[in-house]
């Protein structure tokens, strides 16, 4: 071959980048079975399954914890002095009326955030970046100053929440507390992971 | 001897091992006037081989699974003959790592060792730091103690900021729907295999760039300016003896406090080894006070300092990136603090202030006082940087001289 004629590059270059966007195109597909591989197992779905807890021992006050999913879920008995200091703080909450939808069931869109006004149920991770918050039922503790009517306090940055889980203005979480899909099977057992059968 | 001679012309007709060493060693030329602070590159790559060869020797009897990691770490501290020995070798050796790393960054930032034409072999530098930050923080789940767990679910809650598909990013990453078996698993592979090899092949990236551009010094004097006639910078000398030599002499020193740490204060109070981490994770009760370990505080502080999660995950980004943007902050006429007016050198000491100021904030429970202090020092931190087009411009700078001085 000598180097004095005039090469037709064109050709050469539109082959060169069919070739490339079809190995581009092969290297996606096998790309795939990789990245998925790396979401749930299926055996970490299934763990997913519902809990049935029994609750009919709880006290007024009380805080339960069951695990669902691996997550802390809490199931909290409130008495009407609770369920009142709840609705004057309002103003101080970011979405006192739960208008965020993906942070509970359309059955837990109401001023108590559950079923049952009495029971309260939710999963124990804070919306922030995921650490357990603590139950602190007292009322106006010196760590959390005079105007603290009961709640949830997050120890790793500060975030609070009222006894519905709904979350202070103010504090690094954006969020309310989630509530997981869950119904009573009888007054005294609940069931969570699985929504109410009517609605 | 005549053997030696012959071997080294049979590999040399077949390899460039001399090409190699006069390349690298005997025949590149380095500045004459290094000091104290440039013994801190092969310092970090003293640490690499140390962590990579006692990481090895961990893998033979760590298992990487929830029901037995605690457990199996327990019976390298207690059964595995010197096994204590190789693990505190390597839980040292971390911190140890971002002691030189964060010292090595700094000479940089005070003789101005990212300028032009070194821009590249910065942000090699930048990508080495996030990559030795990944590896740090995945190495820290694997004791699988409080501390490991809760650290984790932290950082992997950060992905979940991310606006539509923060969500489904963090459960990808954990595999699960919290910190979980498979999350320990993955972390395991990413942390003994996936990111050493990429981190090597960055160290190769670094030193090659290097070693076309040559090394900055504390005059930021250019050497290859002025050559002799045979084209040997001037004030340069060969690396080989003369700085392979200094070199050794600075690790023996630093071997003498590395050792000194793993034997007699391997926890560092708590610094090095967190105490909640003592206990085996527990993915129901957080500790009381989450903090990270003391080399991601001054970032975790600042992730803090925002009131917002969103807006807080994206400044703890912004204080990073703006690292690799260094190179094209600074408008100054001159490359070292030598020559640098007093504006660069009040900026520089408010920014050591609001940096190590962070990194205590980041290791303390968020007070309201702490968050107004976290916020304070954060302003500055981006101000260094984001007000550095200005500053660098006005800065009455002196004039640095032709040649290297010694000092």
């Amino acid at each position: 071959m000598s180097g004095e004629e005039e090469v037709d590059k064109s050709k050469r270059r539109m082959l060169l980048a069919a070739a490339t966007a079809m190995g581009g195109v092969g290297v996606a597909y096998v790309a795939t079975p990789f990245v998925v591989s790396m979401d749930p197992s299926a055996r970490a779905e299934a763990a997913g399954a519902p809990v049935e807890v029994d609750i009919s021992k709880m006290q007024f006050g009380q805080l339960l914890t069951v695990e669902w999913r691996g997550k802390p879920v809490w199931i909290l008995r409130r008495n009407q002095e609770m369920l009142q200091n709840m609705q004057s703080l309002n103003e101080q909450l970011r979405d006192p009326h739960s208008d965020e939808l993906s942070q509970q069931p359309v059955y837990a869109k109401n001023d108590h955030r559950s079923l049952n006004e009495e029971y309260m149920v939710m999963i124990g991770i804070c919306t922030h970046l995921g650490c357990a918050p603590t139950f602190r039922p007292d009322l106006a503790p010196q760590d959390l100053g005079p105007e603290w009517k009961g709640g949830f306090f997050c120890p790793c940055h500060g975030s609070r929440y009222d006894l519905a889980g709904r979350v202070y203005a103010g504090v690094p979480a954006p969020s309310n507390l989630v509530v997981p899909p869950y119904r009573f099977v009888t007054s005294t057992r609940l069931l969570i992971g699985v929504d109410p059968e009517h609605g | 001897m005549e053997w030696l001679k012959t071997t080294r012309d049979w590999l040399d007709a077949r390899f460039p091992v001399m090409d190699f060493w006069r390349g690298h060693l005997s025949e590149y030329y380095a500045p004459k006037n290094f000091n104290f602070w440039y013994y801190f590159g092969s310092l970090a790559i003293l640490v690499l081989v140390i962590q990579i060869l006692t990481g090895i020797f961990l893998t033979m009897n760590y298992k990487p699974t929830a029901d037995t990691a605690f457990a199996s770490v327990e019976y390298i501290m207690r059964d595995v003959k010197w096994g204590w020995l190789i693990r505190y070798l390597h839980s040292t050796g971390a911190s140890f790592f971002f002691i030189v790393v964060y010292l090595h960054m700094f000479r940089a930032l005070i003789y101005g060792s990212y300028r032009k034409p070194r821009e590249l072999l910065w942000i090699f530098g930048v990508i080495i730091f996030l990559l030795l930050m990944a590896e740090a923080f995945m190495g820290y789940l694997l004791p699988w103690g409080q501390m490991s767990y809760w650290g984790a679910q932290v950082i992997i809650s950060l992905f979940g900021a991310i606006p539509y598909i923060g969500n489904d990013l963090a459960l990808w990453i954990r595999g699960d729907f919290v910190v979980a078996d498979a999350t320990l698993n993955r972390f395991f592979a990413f942390h003994v295999i996936a990111f050493p090899l990429v981190l090597l092949a960055l160290v190769v990236f670094h030193l090659v760039a290097l070693h076309s551009v040559g090394s900055n010094n504390p005059d930021g004097v250019e050497i290859k300016q002025k050559k002799n006639d045979k084209g040997i910078p001037l004030d340069g000398i060969p690396f080989h003896p003369y700085y392979t030599v200094k070199d050794m002499y600075g690790v023996v020193g630093f071997l003498i406090i590395f050792a000194a740490v793993v034997f007699y204060i391997p926890e560092m109070f708590g610094w090095f080894l967190e105490r909640d981490n003592f206990v085996p994770a527990n993915p129901l009760k957080t500790p009381e006070h989450i903090a990270p370990l003391w080399y991601f505080t001054p970032f975790y502080a600042i992730l803090r300092a925002v009131p917002d999660k969103f807006l807080g995950v994206m400044a703890m980004g912004a204080s990073i990136v703006l690292l690799f943007l260094l190179p094209w902050l600074d408008r100054s006429p001159v490359k070292s603090i030598r020559y640098k007016g007093w504006i660069f050198k009040a900026a520089l000491a408010i920014f050591i202030v609001s940096f190590v100021g962070l990194g205590y904030l980041g290791t303390v429970p968020a007070t309201p006082v702490a968050t107004w202090f976290s916020r304070l020092f954060s302003v500055l931190y981006f101000v260094f940087f984001l007000a550095m087009p200005f500053y660098s411009k006005w800065d009455k700078c002196k004039e640095p001289p032709e040649r290297v001085k010694y000092k």
